[in-house]
Formats: C-alpha cells, structure tokens, sequence
C-alpha cells in the first residue's frame, strides 16, 4: 500500500498553506511532519484525511481496499480525544471498537489495547476523572481498538509522560513494521523506525 | 449496520447519564402550557378550542431548545471527526443520531402533551388522537432538527440561528399536526391531515439526514 499526495495547494481562511506539496508514503514507512507552528502540519494531516478539499493537486492511495476511501482506512488522532467523560474508559473504548472495527475482531481485544496505553486498572473508571494524560491514552488507544492500514497522528506527544511517549512510539514502531502507514506531526524526536522527515515551511515566513 | 446502533446505544446512554437536554425540554414544555390557562384568563371554551395548538407550539419550541445538542458535543470534544472516518457513511450518523434525539426528546415531548392537555381542558376525545399524532410528528421535529443543528454546529451561542434555520421547516408539520387534532373532531375525521403529517415525517427521516450530511461535511473542513 502506498499513500501519494501529488502537487497539492491547500488554503486555509484565503491564506496559502501549502503550495505544490508531493510525497509518497509507502507500507512499513512513517512520515515525520516537522515544522515551526502554522506550518500547516495539521492542516496536511486533515486534508490527507480527506476533511479538508485541496484547491489543487490529489492525494490518493495506491494498493489498499478499493471500495473505501482513505479516510476509511485510516486511524485519525487530532488535537481533541474524543473522549466522552460519562462514560467509562472501557465503555468509551468498546464504542470506539463497535464503531470503527471489523466484527470479525478477537475477543480480549479491547482489554489488550487499554494494557498497551496502561489503562487496564482504570476501565471501570469514569472518563470525567482521567487526568490529562490518561485522557490522551484513552485518544490513543483507538489505534489499537481497529485494525486499520494508516495512521494520520496529529501531535500524539501532547500531555504524555516519558513513559507513555515510549508506549506509544512502539505502538507505531509495530504498526509500520507489519506493513502499515504513519503520518506523525511532531516537534519531539520519537525514536520512530524507518522514518523520514517533511519539514514544511511555513510560506508566510518564507515570502 | 452494526455500527450504526453502537451509535444509537450511545448516544441513548449519554441522555440518560448526562439528562439535562431531556430535563430541559421537558420542564420548558411544562412551563408555557401551565403559564398559557393563567395568561388567557379561565374561558374552559376558549382554552379547548385552542388546546391542541399551543401545545402543537410548545412542543416544537422545547424541541428546538435541545436540538443543539445532536452535534454540538461530538463536534467540542472531536468524536465527529472520529465519527467521519467510519465506514457508516456520514448520512447514516446523522440518522442515528437523529433517531436517538428522537428517542430521548420527541417521545417523552408526546408523552407528556395529553398530561398537560388536562390543564387546558382538552376534550377527552382527542387524547388518543392528540398522542398519535405528536408520536407521528415528532419524527420530523427530530429530523429536520438534525439539519439546522448541523449547520450551526461551529456557531457559538447559535440557538437563534438554529430557530431561524429551523422553525420555517417546522411549518407544515404544526398546520398538520394541529388540523389533524381539530379534523377528528369534525365530519370528515382526521384521515387526511393525519396521513399528510406521516408522509412529512416519512420525507423528513430520508431526506433530513442527507442535507445533514452534508451541512457536516462543510463543517468538517
């Protein structure tokens, strides 16, 4: 599987945010997006996700199912969590596994991605108490709730001790080496394997 | 489809744990039927004659009061993003959550009318077709809801924007609603206006998500 973006030309608000951006990402790759604030990171990882329209320029993906877009296939962790505090950790979890997974998934599978983001002792618990962090794990375990080819990470360090940062950097580290895809917008250097970086410029800087 | 109602079962889970937009409408509903007896003075003719509208109207204004709430939470705290990368196409989210806004609002709201008809002396007669047809019309209260809520999902403080968006919608389903209370009254009975308020319900649940869909999808930009 392979996830191509060819000459895109992004806008955001009338302000040119990318302009005539290509890459290609293949399975077992990640793409470190690096850049200063207002580079237009996000704003990449949205469009990739298929949120936002280019006004130019395509990106498409080569080799995975051809019945579903990218954003089908793709696991896409924002700013926000996405976590719902009346609920609990395993009752938000089993939402997001419902939701987003194939039935055909194994029994204990929700359990084991809530051990990976070391959430396992707090399932029970309510997701308004989480602290940040824990809230962030919780974003994060939606990973590992669904199988999926392609992982769009938006700032994934945010609010992560060194210990989570670690769990999660392994976490991709896995995804990539079983033949997935990882976009990661990050100012932290993750040890992420087979990576390479896009540094994006941000073109009100440059001019 | 299995998605669909771990959708449902969510979202009727939140309503109840999180109640405020159930208590909300319910309580308002509540307030400007006891308020009208006392506003219009004690004709008991009067208050049958007109029974079955202001409660046609109350109803759709404290529908309107928790219709912000179908997306406004997913869309503060990222689900809807999250929402918009499953394999349920964005117009059946929208169903679902429509349907759960539905569940947890439109039915309590049609519940509680005949209650509060006792307070303007509605005629005993029209209860059961008073309960059919806020059962039957509350659909499209939900539905068509859902559009002006997805339109006003990012707009701060929007719930007069949502009234404007909304209320004209709201239109045929109050002409019909109440006609068919007052038709079952007269000769002819209340087939027709009835059936024509099923049909706007009907067209509203297969057309109302579409528009919202698509209202989500700008919103997602």
């Amino acid at each position: 599987m392979q996830l191509i973006a060819e000459d895109l030309i992004i806008e955001r608000g009338g302000r040119l945010v990318i302009d005539g951006l290509s890459f290609a990402v293949s399975a077992g790759e990640t793409l470190v997006l690096a850049g200063a604030n207002g580079a237009g990171k996000t704003t990449l990882l949205r469009t990739l996700a298929g949120y936002i329209r280019p006004s130019a320029g395509s990106v498409r993906c080569d080799g995975g199912d051809d019945e579903l877009t990218i954003a089908e296939q793709a696991h896409v962790i924002g700013h926000a969590n996405a976590v719902k505090s009346s609920l609990t950790v395993f009752e938000n979890a089993t939402f997001w596994s419902e939701f987003l997974g194939s039935p055909n998934e194994t029994d204990g599978h929700i359990e084991s991605a809530l051990r990976h983001f070391g959430l396992d002792d707090l399932a029970e618990f309510p997701a308004a108490y989480l602290s940040a962090g824990q809230r962030r794990r919780l974003g994060l375990s939606r990973l590992l709730l669904a199988k999926r080819p392609l992982w769009l990470l938006d700032e994934p360090t945010v609010s992560l001790d060194v210990a989570s940062t670690e769990r999660l950097v392994s976490a991709v580290n896995d995804h990539t080496r079983s033949g997935g895809l990882a976009i990661v917008a990050t100012h932290l250097p993750l040890a992420l394997e087979r990576a390479r970086t896009l540094e994006l410029v941000s073109l009100r800087m440059a001019a | 489809m299995n998605s669909f109602w771990a959708l449902v079962r969510r979202d009727l889970r939140l309503a109840v744990r999180e109640g405020g937009a159930i208590g909300t409408a319910l309580g308002f509903f509540l307030i400007v039927v006891s308020l009208m007896p006392l506003g219009l003075g004690p004709d008991l003719n009067l208050l049958a004659r007109i029974a079955a509208g202001i409660l046609w109207i109350a109803l759709l204004l404290a529908a309107l009061l928790s219709l912000n709430r179908i997306f406004e939470a997913d869309y503060e705290d990222g689900t809807l993003d999250v929402l918009a990368t499953g394999t349920l196409p964005l117009e059946l989210v929208a169903t679902a959550k429509s349907l759960a806004h539905w569940l947890t609002t439109g039915i309590p709201l049609a519940l509680l009318a005949p209650v509060l008809g006792i307070l303007l002396n509605l005629d005993l007669a029209s209860y059961p077709i008073l309960v059919g047809t806020t059962l039957v019309g509350t659909p499209a209260v939900s539905f068509l809801g859902a559009i002006g809520a997805a339109l006003t999902v990012k707009a701060r403080r929007g719930g007069l924007l949502l009234a404007l968006v909304v209320l004209p919608l709201y239109v045929p389903t109050l002409i019909f609603g109440i006609s068919a209370v007052s038709a079952a009254a007269g000769p002819a009975g209340m087939g027709a206006a009835f059936l024509i308020l099923a049909a706007i319900s009907l067209a509203a649940v297969v057309l109302g998500p579409i528009a919202a869909a698509a209202a989500l999808r700008i919103q997602l930009q």
